[in-house]
Formats: structure tokens, sequence, C-alpha cells
């Protein structure tokens, strides 16, 4: 008997004026990433509260992943760096939890990065289809 | 719960190619609030869109989705047809079905399981949606430029000459700024003053500017189209509109031992005085701290000789109130002090000097009337020295120098070089550098002139040590390509210093609530696409209030920034964007967290009245955003510790519903 | 030891960078045993950072050097050239089993100025 393959959920946060227009860019380019990376538009990645990567994990997303401007070329100034700072303490309180840090990311896609967000869309997927599901924080009444 | 319609889009077979557009038109249909789901080959054609009007009407839409395409590219398109449908066009949410799904994946099945998941992505945020207003803010059709150097001259005459009244306020007795100091101007040698004064003169006589000299900004409120602005006008001693500035009073003034801030303290000026011959405005100004008759009431000399009775020794400082719709920055630079470069014996000997100085020294104008004398002994000097990178380029201690380079010191060293032998060719002219840095047109050529045609002798290295001994001064340097240690006798050294931003850049960014890097240089809006602009609405930069740079620079920048504020001037009304944060004043604690955070100061707190639910009234202070200034990022909703703040049309509901939906 | 080894062991002792230095030999400017030196304050700075340290080791201008500290006071980039010379040094005499000055050599040192007891530690030091 062969087992399903597990296909990975995965949520990820789109800046606007960076990341998002990089992962169209992708799209224009027909550079294919697994359909199992669903992207979330924001304003700036600064606008993903830590909440919503809680709220991914419950649900049972696999991996979340949040991508912005560059530092130093964000569309609001200092956006982020918020993101930086907040999704370090937020990703390390994670791991503690027995959200394995590959399960997480910041990747940082201007507008012009096309290739990049395929290749990481590509890399994070296979990175956490070989962690297999996740259970940890799995909220079992939302099944 | 919305009555929503979902309007699959197949983009001829760029979707429909590998989504079944029919099957996400029929999974969608069964979403909660959704009443109408149909498809269509171009959802953005006319054909299409009125079929969303026609929708909208016979179904009593109040909300719709299409999955078509990128909301960067048609969400624009889907707005203006909801809204001319008679709904509000922040109703509709696009699913990003084309560069985010059908383009980049191949399978159908996993292409059309990925579109409906989208949609109902989408399906779950609009259900979340409430229609928004941009919010409208009139206009004051007048500018402030802060700076009336040669940056904030032309920025004022670019927006006066498109018809707005500006009014440009100048700390110091009159305008012109550095350019007025300096002698001649790289890399054509046309004469500062003979390209400064006339432009001076036609602000002073154009029309649509007022100059505020003698003045500064003491307080800012509002925000962009809306500033109110209190400038206070120090006393002058002098009516400024009955002085003529014919000079009697500083002519007779016998106090005239008070170093001559213009010339750099190298020779001195009268208590009451005028800057310089070509000052705008040309009045008198008297220095409060010397003249007798302000400090001890004994004197009053310049009041007696005056015949057009301009003196008034009881003139006190004015606080005059204006509103504004922009301002400009143009608070420009100063050279740093050479207080902690002890090595090149600044403070020592009268001989070293920094560049600025030198100028003055060549200037026609200046303390020399143009020769080239020591400042020690009034004799000419036969070598001269000159250091580059003094204090820039120095991350060693940031008490003592700059880490950025200055930009403008080696153009203009290469220039002082080249007047020095071409005025004196007996002089021998030595220039230690680092690098020599001449980006620019005609830049390079210049310096090379300056070395093949002149005869400067440009050493690679740097001078380690200055000593003062007897007339001369002992300038220890390396010579990097020789490999030696070189020891030159000198008779004056000139010190490249760095430049710096004015001291009042800091306390006006302060006000203004524009932020600024750790260099205190004012920060654009964007490193390359938004120059001249600040983060903060409404505040633009000229000149080297945001980094170092040259003439040609400033005035471009200046004309950019004009251009710019001519731009916002010529609106009648801001439509702002409705996608702002906003707080819930129950829900505030007034923290202050979120002020914190804001990079364009759009939030301000302030002291609410609240009723309770038994009757009592209590004062609470909360926060408020300014959705004239708030530009929608959404830093502030992520800090807000109670969650009182939230973002329009991204709100932490909906992207949650989004969550929920797409982890479904 | 290999030059590379060398190279990491002097940087290790000084903990100093020098990928820090813009080149523009103030310290070479400023040192007043620059003459007496074979090879100067900025190019030990550059030798260290291209790895020759061997030549470095060798040299005379270890012992040049006064170690006045004028060149690091005065580095724009706080380079600290005189960190890396005392470094050189330091590496210098912990190689193991060499010996850097035999009794034979102490006749030649003597001269009238030269106090007893510096040519005594100098033996001690620099003797296995």
């Amino acid at each position: 008997m062969q087992m399903k393959e597990h296909k990975p959920l995965i949520v990820a946060f789109c800046c606007n004026w960076c990341s998002y227009a990089g992962a169209d860019l992708a799209g224009n380019n027909r550079l294919n990433y697994p359909a199992e990376v669903k992207v979330i538009r924001v304003p700036c990645s600064c606008r993903v509260n830590p909440m919503f990567v809680l709220r991914a994990f419950q649900r049972g997303a696999d991996g979340v992943i949040i991508c912005g401007c560059h530092p130093g070329d964000c569309h609001y100034v200092s956006g982020n760096y918020y993101t930086r700072r907040r999704m370090a303490m937020l990703f390390s309180m994670l791991d503690y939890l027995g959200i394995e840090k590959e399960r997480t990311r910041i990747e940082w896609v201007s507008a012009a990065e096309g290739a990049k967000f395929a290749a990481t869309m590509n890399d994070f997927v296979e990175t956490v289809a070989k962690l297999g599901e996740n259970k940890r924080l799995e909220d079992l009444r939302c099944k | 719960m919305q009555r929503i319609g979902v309007f699959v889009c197949w983009c001829g077979s760029n979707i429909a190619g590998t989504v079944d557009v029919k099957a996400v038109a029929e999974a969608l249909k069964n979403e909660p609030g959704v009443v109408f789901s149909t498809n269509y080959q171009y959802m953005c054609s006319q054909a299409g869109q009125d079929m969303i009007k026609a929708a909208i009407a016979g179904h009593k839409l109040g909300g719709i989705v299409v999955c078509s395409c990128s909301p960067r590219m048609h969400e624009a398109t889907f707005r203006k047809t909801a809204s001319q449908a008679g709904i509000n066009p922040y109703m509709v949410e696009i699913a990003n079905i084309r560069e985010q799904c059908s383009w980049v994946h191949k399978d159908m099945a996993t292409g059309t399981e990925k579109a409906i998941i989208l949609g109902k992505a989408a399906v779950a945020k609009v259900n979340l949606n409430t229609p928004l207003t941009p919010g409208e803010s009139p206009v004051t059709k007048r500018a402030l430029v802060i700076g009336g150097g040669i940056a904030g001259i032309q920025t004022a005459l670019d927006i006066a000459d498109a018809g707005f009244p500006v009014d440009i306020v100048e700390t110091k007795p009159t305008i012109g700024g550095k350019m007025a100091q300096l002698d001649k101007t790289f890399p054509t040698l046309d004469c500062a003053a003979c390209i400064l004064t006339p432009k001076m003169v036609e602000v002073a006589q154009h029309e649509n500017i007022r100059i505020f000299s003698y003045s500064e900004v003491s307080e800012i409120k509002g925000f962009v189209g809306n500033f109110d602005v209190t400038i206070k006008r120090k006393a002058r001693y002098v009516k400024e509109d009955i002085c003529t500035g014919c000079g009697a009073c500083v002519e007779k003034c016998p106090m005239k031992k008070i170093p001559n801030e213009f010339n750099l303290g190298m020779d001195n000026r009268s208590a009451v005085y005028i800057p310089f011959a070509q000052a705008v405005p040309k009045v008198a100004t008297i220095d409060p701290n010397a003249c007798n008759m302000l400090k001890n009431g004994r004197c009053g000399i310049c009041a007696k000789v005056c015949t057009a009775g301009a003196i008034d020794y009881t003139q006190k400082d004015e606080y005059i109130e204006e509103k504004y719709g922009a301002i400009v920055a143009a608070t420009g630079f100063n050279p740093i002090s050479m207080d902690k470069f002890d090595e090149f014996a600044y403070s020592q000997s009268k001989d070293v000097i920094t560049s600025l100085e030198f100028e003055r020294l060549t200037n026609a104008a200046g303390p020399t009337a143009g020769k080239l004398l020591r400042p020690s002994d009034g004799k000419h000097p036969h070598t001269i020295v000159f250091v580059q990178c003094v204090g820039s380029r120095c991350s060693a201690c940031t008490e003592k120098g700059k880490e950025y380079c200055s930009k403008i010191c080696c153009m203009y060293t290469a220039k002082h070089a080249m007047l020095t032998r071409d005025k004196y060719p007996d002089t021998e002219v030595y220039v230690f550098y680092i690098d020599v840095r001449t980006p620019g047109k005609n830049f390079d050529e210049f310096y090379r002139r300056a070395v093949e045609e002149y005869g400067v002798n440009y050493i690679k290295g740097m001078v380690g040590k200055v000593t003062p001994e007897g007339s001369k001064l002992k300038v220890q340097a390396s010579d990097l390509i020789a490999n030696k240690q070189l020891h030159i006798d000198a008779d004056l050294v000139v010190l490249a210093a760095a430049i710096e931003p004015d001291k009042s850049a800091r306390p006006l960014a302060t006000m203004l609530t524009a932020s600024m890097d750790t260099n205190d240089f004012f920060t654009e809006a964007h490193p390359k696409l938004r120059p001249v602009e600040s983060p903060t609405a409404g505040v633009f930069l000229s000149g080297t209030c945001q980094g170092p740079k040259d003439i040609p620079e400033t005035v471009s920048q200046a004309g950019a920034a004009a251009s710019k504020v001519i731009g916002l001037l010529a609106k009648d009304k801001l439509t702002g964007n409705p996608c702002i944060a906003k707080s819930d004043e129950w829900m505030c604690n007034g923290c202050s967290s979120c002020g914190k955070v804001c990079a364009y100061g759009a939030i301000t707190y302030e002291e609410k009245e609240f009723r309770l639910p038994d009757r009592t009234t209590k004062i609470r202070r909360v926060a408020s955003v300014n959705p004239a200034v708030c530009q929608g990022c959404g830093a502030c909703t992520v800090t807000c510790p109670s969650g009182a703040m939230d973002l329009n049309g991204f709100t932490t509901t909906q992207i949650m519903a989004e969550v929920d939906a797409i982890c479904k | 030891m290999n030059n590379k080894n060398l190279r990491e062991e002097v940087l290790r002792i000084s903990g100093v960078n020098p990928k820090k230095c813009m080149r523009c030999g103030k310290c070479s400017a400023t040192c007043p045993a620059y003459d007496e030196m074979e090879y100067h304050p900025h190019q030990f700075v550059y030798m260290v950072e291209s790895g020759d340290i061997s030549s470095l080791l060798d040299s005379e201008s270890l012992y040049r050097c006064l170690s006045c500290f004028a060149c690091i006071d005065r580095c724009p980039r706080n380079v600290e050239p005189a960190k890396l010379v005392e470094a050189i040094r330091l590496s210098k005499i912990r190689k193991q089993g060499a010996n850097h000055m035999t009794a034979n050599d102490v006749p030649a040192l003597l001269d009238e100025d030269m106090p007893q007891q510096a040519i005594v530690s100098a033996f001690r030091k620099y003797s296995k």
C-alpha cells in the first residue's frame, strides 16, 4: 500500500508594493511554483499581525511565509523593519512551541524579482513538505 | 451578510486554459452570501462590465468578487464599474486567478482547486467589507520655504512663477546662504555672486514672494494642505520697511570690533551691520549682544545719524501666524567644527583654515579684498597644502567626523588649487587626497586640468600632522605611491572640512514630524523614486538638508521640489485614500504605542470625554488618526496592544477570514 | 604554520579588521618612526589583509614601532594599525621552538645606553 503524498498548505502574506508585484511578475514570466502556495495581499508586510500566523497554523496551515520589500526599500519607509523584528520574536516563540523554524520564513522580494519569488516558493514548499503535516497548533475543533 | 455576485473571467484562454472557470463559478455559488455567480470570456471588456452592472441591478448585489487577473491590473476598472452601478467601489474584491494561479500552474485540476480557494477567500473578505469614502480636505494655496539659500531661493522662485504665493523664512539678516559666501563656482568658474545676486533681487521684487529674514519657524501644526505655522520675527531694532540700507549707521557705529560671521570671523564688523553689499533685504540689523545702547543705554549714535528714522531700540520679537498648504525644508549645511582635529593645528595657527575661509580669502568682497594673504601676517603664501577628507569618510568617532563622503570637497579643492596657480604661478600647491571623486558633467576634465595645465601637485596620501614652527607650518604627510613620508614647510594649510546639516534641521524635523537619518539629513519618501518628498505628506526637501550636493544638483532638486509643491497647490481639494487606519476610541487606552511606529506622524492623542453607562462622564486620552496624513501601511494596527487600531480595507477580521477560507 | 593560519592568528590576537581600511595613509603620515621602518603602518594593514605575514615577521620594522598609538588615534576608519604590529610581535614570540636570540648575540647588542636589565629580559623573552 502506498501512502498518499502529503501536500503541504502554505499561506504567503505579500506586501502590495513589492512582493505581490513580484508574484505577479512570476506569473507574467510563467515561472511555475506549487499550487499549495496561497497568497494573501496586505498593504505592507508590517500589516501582518502575529495573530494571522497563529491562526493559519491553528487552521491547519503547514507553513507561513511573509514577503516584503527589501530593507530600505519599504514603500512605507520603515514597515518591513517592524515586520522583521516582530517575526523574529514570533518565529522563535513558535519554535519553542514546536512549530519548526523551517515552517516560518521571511523573505524580501522586490517587484522585479519574479524569479526569486518562484524560487523561494519552490524551496519553501519543498522544505515544509519534508517536515510533513503540522499537527502542533492545529485546532481540532476547526475540523 | 452581503448579497454577493461572483464573476469569473476566462481572460480568453489565459485563465480558462488551466482553470475550469465554469467549475469555479459553480463552486462559489454555495459560499455564504453569494446570490449570483457567472463566468464570461473577458470581464474587463465593455460587455463584461455591462454584465456586472446588470447583475448588480438585477440581483440587488451589495458586493462583488471578480476572479480575474491581478488587482494591480484591473482593480481600479472594476471599482469604477461598481460605482457606476451604484454600489460603493470598495465593495469589490479581486481573486487573482491569472498571475498567481493559471499562469504558474500547469495542471487543470490543481489550477481549478486553487482558483476556487482564492475565490472563497475573496468572498469571505467581501462579506466583511464596508463602504468606504475617501476623506477630503481643502488646500491653502500658499507655500512656506524654510531657508533662504540657493535651494530655498530657487524653490520659491519656481513656485512663485507658477502663480502661488510663497514665504521664505531665513534666520540670517539676509538671504543668499552659503552660495553668497563663495568666490567662484566649479567647473565653469563663473563668480557665485554674479549668478546668485540677480536671483536674490528677483526674489525681493517678486510679487508672490515675501521674505521673512532674521526670522525662525517656532511652531508648526496641521497637516498636508493645512499647516498652521508660527514664525518668530526676531527684533532687528531697525524698521525694515523704512530702512533704506544707506549704511550711515554702520559707518558711525563705535562698536567696530565684532567678529564678522559673513567672513567667518576673519575680519570685524560693527554692532549695527549689513552682512554684505548685495544683501536682500538690504536693511541694517543691530546685534543686541554687541550694541551699547541695547546693553546699557549709552550710545544711540545710529538713531541720530539715520535720516530715515528707521532705528527703533524698543522693538520686540514678533510672532506671526500664517497658513500654508505645503512646506519646503531648505535648511542647508555647515562645515563641521575643526575643534576635534588638533593634529592639523587648526586652533593653534591662524594659517590653518577651512575651505570656506579660503573662499572668503579669495573673494573680492572678502576680508583681503580678494588678495590671497595669510591671516596671521598678511603675507603672500608661497606653499599651500590642501588636505581633503577632513572629517568626511570618518567612521572612527562620530563626535569627530562623518561617515559619509561630503561630495563637494574634491571639486572645490581642485578649483581652489587651480585658481591659486592661475593667479599666483609662483605658489607651490599640494593636494593630499585619498580618492579623487569627480563624477559629474565636466568635473573630471576640470580636475585633470588642475593637474595637467596648472601644475597642481596631487599626492595620494594623507596629512598626519601639522606643527606650527615660527612663521611656517611643518606638514608631515604620507605619499603612498612613492611609499615615502613627506615633510613640507607650508605657509598655508587648507582643510576640506566635511559638511553637516544645519543645526536647525533636527528641531525642524521634530516640528514637521518628518523623518531624519542618523546624520540628521532629512529622509526622502523613496530614495530613488521620490527624492524630493519627505515621507510626511506636504513636506518637501530642497538642497543639502537632504544630503550633500553641489550647486547644480541643489538647483535641480529645488526645481523638482517646487514642481511637487505646485502640483499640490494646484489642487482645490485633496482626496485621500480611504484605506487608512482607524482607532476604536472605546478600546484605545492612550498608550502611545501606535504613534511611535507611525512613519508619517499621522497619529495624535487627544483628551476626550466619554459618557459611561452609569451616566457619569470620564475624560480619557485616545489616539486619533489624521486621514489626510495616514498612508495606510498598518504598522500601528499590529503594534496596538488592545486591538483598538484597525485598517480600513484590510481589517483584522477580513484578513483572518481570508486565512480561514484558505486553510479550510 | 601556513600564511592563511598566520593571518587568522594575527587577526584573532589583534581584533583588527583590515578590510575597514580605505587606504588613506594617515597612519603612515602620522608615524614618528616612519623613516626607521622598512614596512610602514599602512603597509602592515595592507600586507595583513593580503596575507603576506611572513615578510612582516622577518622584518625589523616590527621593533621600530614605538607603540605610541598615534596611528590608532588618527585613523579615520578605526583600523588600529598598532594593534596589528603588536599582534605580529606576539605571534613571532609564540612560535614554539624558535630561538630568536642566543647568548652569542648579546655582546653585539651592548652599548653604553642600553640598560643591562633590558638585555636580560630580552634574552629571557626571545630565547628558548
